[in-house]
């Protein structure tokens, strides 16, 4: 009998409009009016452009982007920031929070490792300065050279490393990417109300 | 009771009502066992890059992250869709007595589908994705073809529903037919273009949890709830239970999504509503396992004759494993451990393999001969197929298991350094790797036999009479 039917189908889009309007509308609205957190900057056109060769190449699915709570969790311990919060986000679409730390996160990895040298070294070969790293190499971000021109950024490689003739520089991608990575620093202070999100 | 001399009644209308849906239950799974054996070779390529993390590094196409998203997406979207489609074209006539409606419009959806694939897969290797989580399949060219073929496909499905004249409708239908309806549903919201910061991992999750319950599970419980009565030739335990099951299931599944995030980001309340909600799960939960494992208490030497027995009750053992697993997962205290580890992949696999995968080829071992009217070929393969699956995913979950577990311990405590987590987890992603290429091996002889079925088939050679025309029977009368 269709009218079986009807209740059913009807049932159960009742319950999934439920959850989307607990899970998806009403926190649409309230975080409409999520302000940067200090000192938060939009994505120059460099670093916008090397967040999507982050995106692409699927940093994400190894590095998360978000410093958990302290009151459950050791990662401010670890050195790797305050506790994040909805304002650091503000300026991210597609958000690149992650599931995964097969390597370390990466919200303030700009803070912590901001020499370019080094970024892109560790792209191109990231066993060259740490060895027991497993992450993948990116050699296809940067070209192998005779000579450097003047604009190129050369990549210092080690010469167990290094190819056998020319010089390691960096592709624009490679050092759009080194660009984003060195903008990702939420470790300003939070105003004393944003900072303890949990107590609201 | 004597053997019947003829064919048993309701033999000639099951023919007639699987006849109609034959063409797209057999693209379905053709096109699946594709998905299956491609999202296998990306699954073991990614899986080997943490042995050799050098190998095939010059070309971004084969870079972990590019092949391990492909993989992903060949396996949801290419093949548990794809059988599912099949499965339920195949099931909901048989469940509402109705052939199915508009066979060709879902010929033409499953079509469609494929070609959202082709496109959205290959377009991933080039680095065309959306960026989040179970939604990376392209939004220009991937996305639409989905919407446009399941819609296709859903619309045939629904329409033979609402033709239904059997006064009463079984719990499979509900599960299946619900997820026609949910899936669309979520696949938009998840996929529309308007969310940012938070929102946007908020919705992610709600999106990507809900795949997993209300398309994956729904579909997957459905076909258990057939099968399992179907093939030991009783009733499932409690049907009352099977009802309370499923609204309890559609509720509470629904709210589970933010505990993705535990300890992230966003606003405590959600995070605390989906915790509440996953450790409301043990009704549903507890309903589907009392269902399932009392139906087949005592029954258990059936296993020995019917290899979708096999397959379909390891898949509904699963479905507790999982669900309790994902639970317990959802509790901060574990949570804390096992949130960013290994373990999370542990458990995925054990969701959409020893769940949903194991339950999908019992279902296709039962199908494809009803659809070709041809038995197995081989019973050696099944037994082949049966061994490799379950001896691969049972040390793929359990080395994940261990090495997350492990790799949270060293992350959890910041007196020991990041490359201890990274270190403690080698030898056990060496053991998955192994565990994955024994699954790509029973993949490789299921597909051949499925190939070696449908040539015999194609060329019409002389058919010994289908094992399931005669009736077992499978132990005495009493009394």
């Amino acid at each position: 009998m269709n009218l079986r039917v009807w209740l059913l189908l009807l049932g159960a889009v009742a319950i999934m409009s439920f959850a989307a309007m607990v899970l998806v509308v009403v926190p649409a609205a309230l975080l409409t009016e999520v302000k940067p957190s200090p000192g938060l900057e939009p994505y120059t056109a460099s670093e916008a452009s090397g967040r999507g060769v982050y995106i692409r190449e699927g940093c994400m699915y190894c590095h998360s982007q978000q410093v958990r709570d302290t009151t459950i969790t050791t990662d401010e311990a670890r050195g790797w920031g305050r506790p994040s919060v909805p304002g650091d986000y503000v300026y991210d679409a597609p958000h690149q929070l992650g599931t995964m730390r097969t390597g370390p996160d990466l919200m303030n990895v700009g803070a912590r490792l901001p020499d370019r040298r080094w970024q892109l070294l560790h792209l191109y070969q990231p066993r060259a300065v740490v060895p027991w790293s497993i992450m993948p190499s990116f050699p296809y971000l940067f070209e192998v050279k005779a000579q450097a021109g003047p604009d190129d950024e050369v990549v210092t490689v080690p010469p167990a490393w290094a190819p056998e003739s020319g010089v390691v520089v960096a592709g624009p991608e490679a050092v759009a990417l080194v660009d984003y990575l060195l903008s990702l620093d939420h470790t300003q202070p939070l105003a004393p109300t944003e900072a303890t999100p949990r107590a609201r | 009771m004597t053997p019947p001399e003829s064919p048993p009644a309701g033999t000639a209308e099951r023919s007639a009502l699987d006849f109609a849906g034959r063409e797209p239950a057999l693209l379905c799974f053709v096109t699946a066992v594709f998905w299956l054996l491609v999202g296998s070779i990306f699954g073991d390529l990614a899986s080997l890059k943490f042995q050799f993390p050098d190998w095939l590094a010059d070309s971004g196409a084969l870079t972990f992250g590019r092949l391990r998203t492909a993989h992903l997406n060949a396996m949801i979207y290419g093949w548990s869709s794809l059988a599912m489609l099949g499965v339920s074209c195949w099931l909901i006539p048989r469940l509402v007595r109705q052939p199915l409606a508009w066979p060709r419009l879902a010929v033409g959806g499953a079509m469609i589908w494929n070609i959202g694939l082709l496109s959205g897969v290959p377009g991933l290797l080039a680095g065309a994705t959306d960026g989040l989580e179970w939604l990376e399949l392209d939004w220009r060219f991937s996305d639409p073809w989905l919407v446009l073929g399941g819609a296709m496909v859903g619309g045939a499905l629904l329409r033979t529903v609402l033709g239904s004249k059997v006064e009463h409708l079984y719990v499979s239908v509900w599960y299946t037919a619900a997820a026609f309806v949910w899936f669309p549903i979520l696949f938009v919201i998840g996929n529309l273009r308007v969310y940012t910061g938070v929102e946007s991992a908020a919705v992610n999750w709600f999106y990507g949890h809900n795949a997993l319950g209300f398309w994956l599970t729904a579909i997957n419980l459905g076909a258990i709830y057939y099968l399992l009565p179907k093939v030991l030739g009783r009733p499932i335990h409690s049907y009352q239970l099977s009802l309370v099951g499923f609204w309890a299931f559609a509720f509470f599944y629904s709210l589970n999504g933010m505990h993705h995030l535990v300890g992230g980001p966003i606003p405590t309340w959600m995070i605390t509503t989906s915790i509440v909600a996953s450790g409301m799960m043990v009704i549903p939960v507890g309903a589907v396992a009392v269902n399932h494992h009392m139906t087949m208490v005592g029954r258990f030497g059936a296993l020995r004759y019917s290899p979708t027995l096999r397959f379909v009750v390891l898949g509904a053992i699963s479905y507790t494993a999982v669900s309790l697993q994902g639970i317990f997962t959802a509790f901060v205290e574990v949570n804390r451990v096992t949130h960013f580890t290994q373990w999370t992949i542990a458990h995925s696999h054990v969701g959409v393999y020893a769940f949903v995968t194991l339950t999908l080829f019992g279902s296709i071992y039962y199908i494809l001969p009803r659809l070709v009217e041809r038995e197995w070929p081989s019973a050696s393969l099944i037994r082949w197929h049966f061994w490799l699956s379950l001896g691969g995913i049972a040390a793929y979950v359990l080395a994940l298991i261990v090495g997350g577990v492990l790799q949270g311990m060293a992350l959890l405590d910041p007196a020991r350094p990041f490359e201890e987590s990274v270190t403690v987890t080698l030898p056990w992603l060496a053991v998955r790797t192994v565990a994955g290429l024994v699954l790509t091996a029973g993949h490789l002889v299921f597909a051949w036999h499925i190939a070696l079925m449908l040539s015999r088939h194609l060329r019409r050679e002389r058919r010994l009479p289908p094992w399931h025309e005669a009736q077992p029977r499978l132990y005495e009368e009493s009394g």
